[in-house]
């Protein structure tokens, strides 16, 4: 007979274990996380990474430091002109070079706009896996916006290298700054839009005021960073601590939170769109005037308009136009080859088949009557005479043109040499910290890079965050720590 | 060579049946192929990258929804997997086991470099390129494509499902 007087020997109980991801709709990518449940209450929660390990620390050993750069925007891809900055920052730091003013502040800029950007995505989608959907058409609906503000500043959306070892590859137009303060204009409304939604919203009160709760000392120890830190009051900024670029430069406030739960988290990350905001204004006020790369030949790729139009050097012919020959006769006692023919007074031909293209021709004419022909090794007159660049088009030095070519042709092909040494440098991306460190043994390529990205060590902080809550709010913690499985996994 | 049974197949060779040419089947064949192209419904089953412009694609801005494609949690309930984003070695037999959930018809679109050929990424971890291990539908090249471009791919399946024949098909 069954005594009813001890229930708990008669009905065992168990852990049920609970396998979520790596499908799944609500881990930002490829996260997997293994829950052991007691009822709907969590007892234990592993994460499990490397779902999108791309080796990507490996592949960054193996290239040159210009090549590289492209890896950092598929790291994080959700902010990725912050990576690039990070990756510059660190590179320039190494080499002990510094960018120009101007370069620093437009990259200030877009690393502002890459913050909003972030932070649009995570309210998106942090919203939309709580239940509210219209957030998330509101936040890509702006989205959509700084995205053609990156699109008119560098020709791409999302993965987008623009800035680069030494300052940023083009200066910005005046287009681009008349949209961004059209652009800084409507958001701060915007933001209250999105307010106005989740604010006060009762759902959204019972699903982030005390889930997730982490005191300041324990946040540390577990060695969160950025707005996850900041929620739960403490300070901490590098761009406040470390100013990088033109931060130093620029008033801001670093919003913090109290309580140091979900919704502390994401009120920190709202006010931090407020400060974006302020700090592009203020750079666009100051922005000065001047070169956006370093003057560092070592380093730095030479401008392309004081550079030979041609793409590889042994393919290209050299030509006389007609019209604009004197006659001088200055090429044909040049030429080492004797390559040159014809009478004084009389337009000159070269010979292609004796031509060795030692350029000494190229360099000796007075008349702008020599030119080149990218690819025209092997063609007829006729032919060269069509293709050949106006001599208007080529830089006006043309002997720095030439050696500005043969520089880049050895930059691209070997990279630039980097002094020996190792530096660590972080940066704050909308995400946290994020460290670059190097050891360099003077070659082209780095011997070690590691990353400190901030996705990883937060996705280790799942566990604390969410041990006690119910199975549900593992969505809102996934949330609220903002992790990018390409950073995290690398 | 004819079959009297109920079914009407014809055989053609031993063990291979198919139905006799007449034109019900063609006009079945064009209803059948328009209910599945305009409502491909792929899984939300973001990689990287390009799961971003995905979410891109199915927002406000560039609408998914014109197109029938209507993203689902569950494989049980789509019929299109959408390769968005770098396939690592660790991720193979989960894309394959969720693959292998979805129900016939199934169709698969591979977005993006890594998807396609493994893209930048040449390395110990990475895959090259999902048609590895997927009867890949179409291929969307870029890094990540422009949102146009996957509109473009879409309707490129698209226009394979409308030219598909219930005789030939390999999912009858």
């Amino acid at each position: 007979m069954i005594k009813m007087e001890e229930p708990e020997k008669i009905f065992e109980t168990r852990e049920l274990n609970v396998n979520m991801g790596p499908q799944h709709p609500a881990t930002h990518g490829v996260l997997r996380v293994v829950l052991d449940l007691d009822g709907e209450t969590i007892v234990r929660l592993t994460p499990y990474v490397g779902y999108l390990h791309r080796g990507l620390e490996k592949l960054g050993e193996s290239l040159s430091y210009f090549q590289a750069l492209p890896l950092t925007d598929r790291m994080d891809y959700v902010s990725a002109m912050s990576n690039n900055i990070g990756y510059c920052v660190a590179v320039e730091k190494l080499c002990g070079i510094e960018a120009p003013p101007r370069a620093k502040f437009i990259r200030t800029i877009v690393g502002e706009l890459s913050r909003i950007s972030n932070h649009l995505l995570w309210l998106a989608t942090h919203a939309l896996d709580i239940g509210a959907m219209t957030v998330f058409l509101y936040c890509f609906r702006e989205r959509e916006w700084i995205l053609d503000l990156f699109e008119m500043v560098s020709g791409a959306r999302l993965t987008i290298t623009y800035p680069r070892i030494g300052g940023v590859r083009n200066d910005i137009s005046q287009e681009f700054i008349d949209s961004t303060v059209k652009f800084l204009e409507e958001f701060p409304s915007r933001i209250l839009e999105y307010e106005t939604l989740i604010d006060q919203n009762r759902i959204w009160l019972q699903r982030t005021v005390g889930i997730g709760v982490i005191s300041a000392e324990e946040a540390i120890n577990w060695g969160m960073t950025g707005p996850t830190l900041r929620g739960s009051g403490i300070p901490y900024d590098i761009r406040k601590y470390m100013p990088y670029d033109a931060y130093d430069q620029v008033e801001f406030e670093v919003p913090i939170g109290t309580a140091g739960d979900t919704y502390d988290r994401y009120r920190c990350r709202m006010l931090e769109l407020r400060q974006s905001i302020k700090i592009i204004k203020q750079c666009l006020d100051k922005l000065p005037e001047g070169p956006v790369m370093a003057d560092e030949p070592k380093f730095v790729l030479p401008p392309k308009d004081k550079m030979l139009p041609i793409t590889h050097p042994t393919d290209m012919a050299y030509f006389i136009i007609e019209k604009a020959c004197k006659g001088c006769g200055m090429c044909l006692r040049a030429c080492p080859a004797k390559a040159i023919t014809g009478e004084k007074k009389k337009p000159h031909v070269i010979d292609q088949s004796l031509c060795l293209q030692c350029s000494t021709c190229f360099t000796t004419c007075k008349f702008k009557s020599m030119t080149v022909v990218p690819g025209g090794k092997g063609l007829s007159d006729e032919k060269l005479a069509e293709l050949a660049v106006p001599p208007e088009q080529l830089p006006e030095d043309i002997k720095e043109a030439q050696q500005n070519l043969i520089r880049q042709f050895d930059f691209i092909k070997k990279g630039p040499r980097v002094p020996e040494g190792d530096v660590y440098v972080a940066t704050e991306v909308p995400k946290g910290e994020l460290g670059f460190y190097f050891v360099s043994d003077g070659s082209s390529k780095p011997y070690r890079m590691r990353l400190r990205s901030p996705s990883f060590i937060h996705a280790g902080c799942l566990s604390r965050l969410s041990i006690g809550h119910l199975v549900a709010d593992v969505i809102a913690n996934i949330g609220t720590i903002d992790i990018v499985l390409g950073e995290c996994d690398r | 060579m004819l079959d009297t049974s109920a079914t009407g197949l014809v055989q053609v060779e031993e063990d291979t049946r198919i139905l006799p040419p007449n034109l019900i089947v063609t006009s079945l064949d064009k209803i059948v192929n328009w209910g599945r192209l305009s409502s491909i419904w792929p899984m939300t089953f973001g990689l990287a990258c390009c799961a971003i412009e995905m979410m891109a694609v199915g927002a406000s801005h560039y609408d998914f929804d014109r197109f029938g494609v209507i993203f689902r949690g569950s494989p049980r309930q789509s019929d299109c997997v959408i390769i968005a984003g770098t396939v690592t070695k660790k991720m193979v037999p989960v894309i394959r086991r969720v693959y292998d959930q979805m129900p016939e018809p199934r169709y698969v679109i591979a977005v993006g470099s890594c998807a396609c050929t493994g893209g930048i990424f040449r390395t110990y971890s990475t895959v090259q390129g999902a048609g590895t291990f997927l009867p890949v539908d179409v291929y969307v090249p870029g890094c990540p494509p422009r949102p146009e471009t996957f509109l473009e791919g879409v309707m490129l399946l698209q226009e394979k499902i409308r030219k598909e024949q219930a005789r030939w098909s390999p999912w009858r």
